[in-house]
């Protein structure tokens, strides 16, 4: 017997008046009894989901199952799933026995039964005596637990929550999670879960579900998510982490914010990555035994631990740690095997950030870029004494506004005439691929090249970078 | 003298006086007195003796229900294809119902005449009918607006929750948007009955010799019998008074529901 109560195949969502892709290919298996977050940024396409699976919107391609049956098209009302909305949606004109007893009314329920059920219900949120009250006479929290009730009273397989805890302040919240859990442990029903708040869903979830623009990013237990988050997207949304590009330059061993570090994932050398250090997996050592130094810039005291922000060259370190450090201070950092966790970025594909200039011109290591800034901001153009401005009219802010570059390792030619180069480096790993060799060029601005070049160079080779500025793709990325 | 925040509802008092309160002094001395001056309550006792007073109340009372009641039907269906509708323009729609009303009311009803001679032949040959049609192609537009403005604001959720619940289209319909949608329908009801009830202008420029309450205290000061014609146009306050009440009552209640949404 399948133990799956929902299955959702490929569903895909497009809405038809503005084309809009909500969710693409979303697969997922929900077995019977679990408590599973959606957990994602508002956008991300979490509650389009949620809608899909109530039966509100109907997905563009795909089915969804349940117990084996697809459901894909019927609509809400005959489907044995009840949400709880996000404010509440509790009906203004019935007092709360009429708004809970409305599902069993429209079921031809018997009444003394009808009154029964409303009463244990009521009892279950902590709301005994509550019948004839008006909605309006309720608090937040309480309405919230009406709504609960209201969904509950049916008895259905499945229940929906839609970010249902978003309008109530957080001692509250924290309350109503615990509760939730703890109804969820009691009832046995499968819950489906909709949050953007991590917390929530590391707290309450037997299976996260991270969404993006979208795409599933990582589905799994929330220790999982935490501890093994397959990209930077999900390293990034759950909880803080530090994260570095970098670049394999051994086996197990990778460079990235300035050093050169072991760790336990197997990644062929020469492979660009993405290396996600959490901040409690930092240790602060003396400047002589860390593999990297670096100089604190901040420390905030956190009630159980402090947040310290240490530069190290070009890159900032956030580490919390039990002990306090002093600003300007001068401190080691050390960084165990298993605390490093390596993904694998996309391609050999190389990027780096930008500069924008006074003038407002793209600048990289002191050379500027002939590339045009007003092309690159939808809708900004260039003011007559050369200051851009956004659509809004607002001057771009240059601190604030990065631009990243990309190239990649075909298109870079190295020369030894290092000031032909747009930045200058030395090789620091060369791997043989068949036609042509990969090299790793350790740059003066710390960062790896991945060049590809049919000539063998040597080792340690100082050489200068060619990168034709028509051969590089820009992107805009704002700093929070 | 000290300039107080009362000082500003001076003008405010006068204007209640001039225009408010003196008039009904004017209609309450006229109504029960008689011509020369002493108190009497025979306009009273006239109107609801003579059978043709009552039988005007009687009969403006099915016109101005069955006005009513055309223009809910004509204006629900209306407001709430409109609101639902996921049309971008949704209220620019709106002002093609509510246009008519910027055009001058004679103009307007003299081509209603015109058209329904042009139908009927002779326009004294459905005087009911007509007064019907007459009123309700001036007043839809009260109807329309409040109850389109009623159901706009209603929030989506409402619905899906009483789908989710296992309510159908038909079930959400009758037992959430349309209760919900009462206090549009009360006001709609509101500005369209108690006018139907006296606007006999309409019915003069249809040359329609349906007589309501609104002609019936005309051709009394027409005749220059100020007090029978005050006696009734007192009747007819102390109605729409009684009506008034009623209905805000309602609103009242479902105001305090819909200020939730």
């Amino acid at each position: 017997m399948n133990n799956n109560i929902i299955e959702l195949k490929h569903v895909t969502k497009q809405f038809q008046d503005n084309g809009f892709m909500a969710v693409q290919d979303f697969n997922l298996e929900v077995r019977r009894g679990e408590f599973v977050t959606f957990l994602g940024p508002s956008g991300c396409g979490k509650t389009t989901t949620l809608r899909m699976i109530a039966g509100f919107d109907i997905p563009t391609a795909g089915e969804i199952l349940l117990n084996g049956k697809d459901i894909t098209k019927l609509p809400p009302y005959e489907r044995p799933i009840n949400t709880v909305f996000q404010r509440y949606a509790l009906f203004p004109h019935m007092n709360i026995e009429e708004n809970i007893a409305f599902g069993l009314k429209l079921k031809k329920t018997p009444k003394e039964e009808i009154a029964r059920r409303v009463k244990k219900v009521l009892s279950l949120v902590d709301l005994e005596g509550f019948e004839g009250r008006s909605v309006q006479t309720l608090s937040g929290g309480q309405q919230q637990r009406i709504a609960i009730a209201r969904a509950l009273v049916n008895e259905p397989e499945i229940l929906l929550l839609d970010e249902p805890l978003g309008a109530l302040d957080l001692k509250m919240r924290q309350e109503m999670q615990l509760e939730l859990k703890e109804m969820h442990d009691r009832l046995g029903i499968t819950f489906i879960y909709v949050t953007h708040d991590q917390e929530e869903a590391l707290t309450m979830s037997d299976k996260i579900v991270v969404m993006s623009e979208g795409h599933i990013q990582q589905i799994g237990t929330p220790e999982d998510i935490y501890n093994e988050p397959k990209n930077a997207f999900v390293a990034d949304f759950i909880g803080e982490s530090n994260i570095f590009s970098g670049i394999m330059t051994g086996k197990r061993r990778a460079r990235f914010c300035g050093g050169e570090f072991e760790c336990v994932d197997d990644v062929p050398e020469g492979t660009h990555i993405t290396a996600v250090v959490r901040p409690e997996d930092v240790q602060i050592t003396r400047p002589e035994d860390g593999m990297i130094q670096g100089t604190v810039i901040s420390v905030i005291f956190k009630g159980i631990h402090y947040e310290i922000t240490v530069q190290s060259g070009k890159n900032e370190m956030v580490i919390q740690s039990v002990k306090a450090a002093k600003v300007g201070d001068r401190v080691g950092m050390a960084i165990e095997p298993d605390g490093i966790h390596i993904m694998i970025a996309e391609d050999h594909t190389n990027t780096f950030l930008v500069d924008i200039n006074r003038d407002y011109r793209l600048e990289y290591n002191g050379h500027l870029l002939d590339a045009s800034l007003t092309k690159l901001i939808r809708g900004s153009r260039r003011l007559g004494d050369g200051q851009v401005v956004d659509a809004a009219g607002e001057v771009i802010d240059i601190g604030r506004t990065k631009v990243q570059a990309s190239i990649g390792p075909e298109d870079i030619r190295m020369t030894d005439n290092e000031e032909e180069g747009l930045i200058q480096g030395n090789i620091s790993n060369l791997i043989y691929q068949g036609s042509h060799y990969l090299y790793v060029i350790h740059t003066d601005l710390e960062q790896d090249f991945a060049v590809y070049d049919e000539y063998l160079w040597n080792m340690g080779d100082r050489v200068g970078l060619i990168m034709p500025v028509d051969k590089m793709t820009f992107s805009l990325k704002n700093r929070h | 003298m000290k300039f107080t925040r009362k000082s500003l509802g001076i003008p405010y008092a006068v204007y209640l006086v001039l225009f408010v309160v003196l008039p009904l002094v004017v209609l309450f001395y006229y109504a029960f007195t008689d011509g020369t001056g002493r108190l009497t309550a025979a306009h009273f006792i006239g109107f609801f003796t003579d059978p043709n007073a009552l039988g005007t109340l009687f009969y403006s009372f099915a016109v101005a229900m069955v006005t009513t009641a055309v223009c809910l039907l004509l204006a629900y269906p209306v407001a709430y294809i409109l609101a639902m509708s996921p049309l971008k323009y949704k209220s620019s729609v709106v002002m093609v119902f509510v246009m008519p009303m910027w055009i001058n009311f004679s103009l307007r009803i003299t081509a209603l005449k015109e058209v329904l001679t042009l139908l009927e032949g002779n326009l004294a040959r459905f005087p009911f009918l007509n007064a019907v049609v007459g009123m309700t192609y001036d007043f839809l537009p009260f109807m329309i607006l409040p109850i389109f403005t009623t159901i706009s604001k209603l929030d989506g959720a409402l619905r899906e929750a009483a789908m989710d619940l296992g309510a159908d289209e038909k079930q959400t319909f009758f037992r959430v948007t349309l209760p919900l949608s009462m206090p549009g329908i009360m006001s709609g009801v509101s500005m369209v009955f108690l006018p139907a009830m006296t606007n006999y202008v309409v019915l003069d420029m249809l040359y329609n010799s349906t007589y309501i309450m609104g002609s019936l205290i005309g051709s009394y000061f027409a005749a220059y019998d100020w007090h029978s014609g005050s006696m009734i146009a007192l009747i007819l306050l102390g109605i729409i008074c009684v009506f008034t009440l009623l209905t805000d009552d309602e609103e009242a209640g479902a105001q305090r529901g819909g200020a939730l949404l």
